[in-house]
């Protein structure tokens, strides 16, 4: 088991779409999480930036470009970029740091300014790189990917349009209790089914937006929150950053084909769930002890994917889960309290720091509306493109 | 005026005009891991260390693993004139049995998704990307094969 960190602060801009500089939304979260710290930014360390790609070259040096707006005060800087993963490769270098005695108060921050419609590639004729390439040979945008695992779900399990539709109505149900995010309005199964389809079998409302937003952690060593006089902080307990195994036999975006894999070969070790068992692994915990899960729903489909990979159900048991309410808020383990990206839609680099900062309310008992009773631990998972694993586990 | 015929990347698939069209990955000489886009430099499996490489055709055939649609127009630099309506087409991910690989491709003109199902088996074809600078772009299609209903 490896040392736990204390998440000493939690501050988010709110999710949406106004075309911005990033450098705004984070700067507001970096003052939010300070704040909730109780934390001079002076007294801060070190800056990690999660890195976006869209947003030119401060958005690729993001640590530099956030710690320059709140005022250059010396602090060590670290920029990181792991696509949608990134959020938690940041907390991972912040939490690697303050284990080590590098550092004893890190300040995280992610940001990104969405651009409308599909996700693209940046310009350029790059035929060596498989993300132009999907969409140049195929138009394989992030959609239709999302759209081939739904299909595989509903030949292989028999789950149904309908299954994916209460995902939607159930997150849009916790998103509307949710201040923070994009979408504030409950949503019924009669709207997502009215809604036009993007990619056989998803429709626009299956499918999660992309957004504006930000958000920021202060981390630091349990000794800092013991002086702080913090007597039950809530404590990083767990990152798991694992990579996929060869041969990956799912087909996975941005990939036209998978690894070969010959009957005769190696088994199948799957991604998704060695994310998960990565982050047990370090915890020492299993799904049996969670609270809650924030779990990366890129798609309705995709969040009973992520139920059967973190354990909470075994395969194919996704959609009775959900049916059974088990998910919802009141349910047995509650997943996506914060609405998920579904209320939200994606703002990459900052996604994964919020997924932690909602592990943070909850774990605390500051959730509002939305809390999951009793919550003492809570765990997030999701996928960067190109094999990038994460997922966080927290305690309280 | 005759275009162009050029593959939209070199080197994945036999010319168009073969009788017997191919996907074309490479194998390593070492440990016959196929790979698919093809790897010439280096052999991706872990623990080999082979740097040789030999072109294979991959199998003509195999079954549906999963397919959907593109309702939309992807973005650039996917080729399609923004100035023509938009005619969705299907995607297609099949499973090839012997290498033991699943390759996603654009299902044949016609083919829709009310047309598959997974496990049906297709075959591969050549296929019309675009045009794009009087150049036609050249691609690889899934079709279902004859006899082959869902
Ligand atoms: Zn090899």
């Amino acid at each position: 088991m490896t040392g736990e960190v204390a998440v000493l602060g939690a501050g988010m801009h709110p999710w949406g779409k106004w075309g911005r500089d990033f450098t705004e939304y984070g700067t507001a979260a970096a003052r939010a999480a300070l704040a909730d710290a109780g934390l001079e930014w002076s007294a801060i360390e070190s800056v990690v930036g999660a890195n976006t790609v869209r947003c030119g070259y401060p958005g690729q040096v993001a640590g530099a470009t956030f710690a320059r707006a709140l005022g250059w005060q010396g602090a060590k800087v670290t920029s990181v970029y792991a696509a949608c993963a990134t959020g938690a490769r940041a907390i991972d270098t912040a939490r690697a740091q303050i284990l080590s005695g590098m550092a004893d108060t890190v300040l995280v921050v992610g940001a990104d300014a969405a651009p409308k419609g599909f996700f693209a590639p940046a310009g350029g004729e790059r035929p060596d790189d498989p993300d132009w390439l999907r969409f140049r040979v195929l138009g394989a945008t992030n959609p239709a990917y999302f759209a081939l695992w739904a299909r595989r779900r509903m030949a292989l399990y028999g789950d149904t349009p309908e299954d994916f539709a209460r995902v939607k109505v159930k997150n849009a149900a916790a998103g509307a209790l949710n201040a923070r995010a994009r979408y504030r309005s409950r949503v019924t199964a009669e709207e997502v089914a009215a809604s036009a389809v993007v990619a056989d079998p998803l429709r626009l409302l299956d499918i999660c937006a992309t957004s504006d937003g930000g958000a920021a952690l202060v981390l630091g060593s349990m000794e800092v929150a013991r002086r702080r006089g913090i007597r039950r902080p809530v404590r990083i307990r767990a990152v798991s950053s694992v990579s996929p195994r060869h041969p990956r036999t799912a087909l996975d975006l941005p990939d036209i084909a998978t690894d070969s894999a010959p009957a005769a070969g190696p088994g199948d070790d799957p991604f998704r769930p060695s994310i998960a068992r990565a982050a047990y692994e370090e915890a020492g915990l299993g799904p049996e002890d969670l609270s809650l899960a924030e779990v990366y729903d890129l798609s309705t489909a995709l969040e009973l994917e992520w139920y059967e990979d973190l354990g909470l159900c075994g395969a194919g048991e996704g959609a009775k889960l959900l049916r059974e309410g088990a998910t919802a808020l009141g349910g047995r383990i509650p997943v996506n309290p914060s609405g998920g990206l579904a209320s939200f839609g994606e703002a990459v680099p900052a996604q994964a720091i919020a997924q932690v900062c909602e592990l943070t309310w909850q774990l605390r008992g500051t959730a509002g509306d939305r809390q999951v009773a009793g919550a003492h631990t809570g765990i997030t998972a999701n996928q960067g493109l190109f094999g990038h694993g994460s997922s966080v586990i927290a305690v309280c | 005026m005759s275009r162009t015929r050029t593959p939209v990347v070199p080197g994945w698939f036999t010319p168009d005009d073969t009788t017997a069209f191919r996907l074309l990955g490479t194998r390593c000489r070492r440990c016959r891991t196929v790979h698919f886009p093809r790897e010439d430099a280096s052999c991706r499996a872990p623990g080999c260390a082979g740097t040789a490489l030999e072109e294979v055709p991959l199998s003509p055939r195999g079954r549906v693993w999963s397919y959907t649609d593109g309702r939309y127009r992807p973005p650039a630099p996917y080729p399609s004139d923004p100035g023509l309506p938009w005619r969705p087409y299907t995607l297609i991910a099949v499973e090839l049995a012997a290498e033991g690989m699943v390759v996603l491709g654009q299902g044949a003109p016609g083919v829709t998704v009310a047309d598959l199902a997974v496990g049906m088996e297709v075959e591969v074809v050549p296929g019309v990307l675009a045009e794009e600078d009087g150049r036609t772009l050249t691609t690889w299609h899934w079709r279902p094969v004859p006899g082959e209903a869902s």
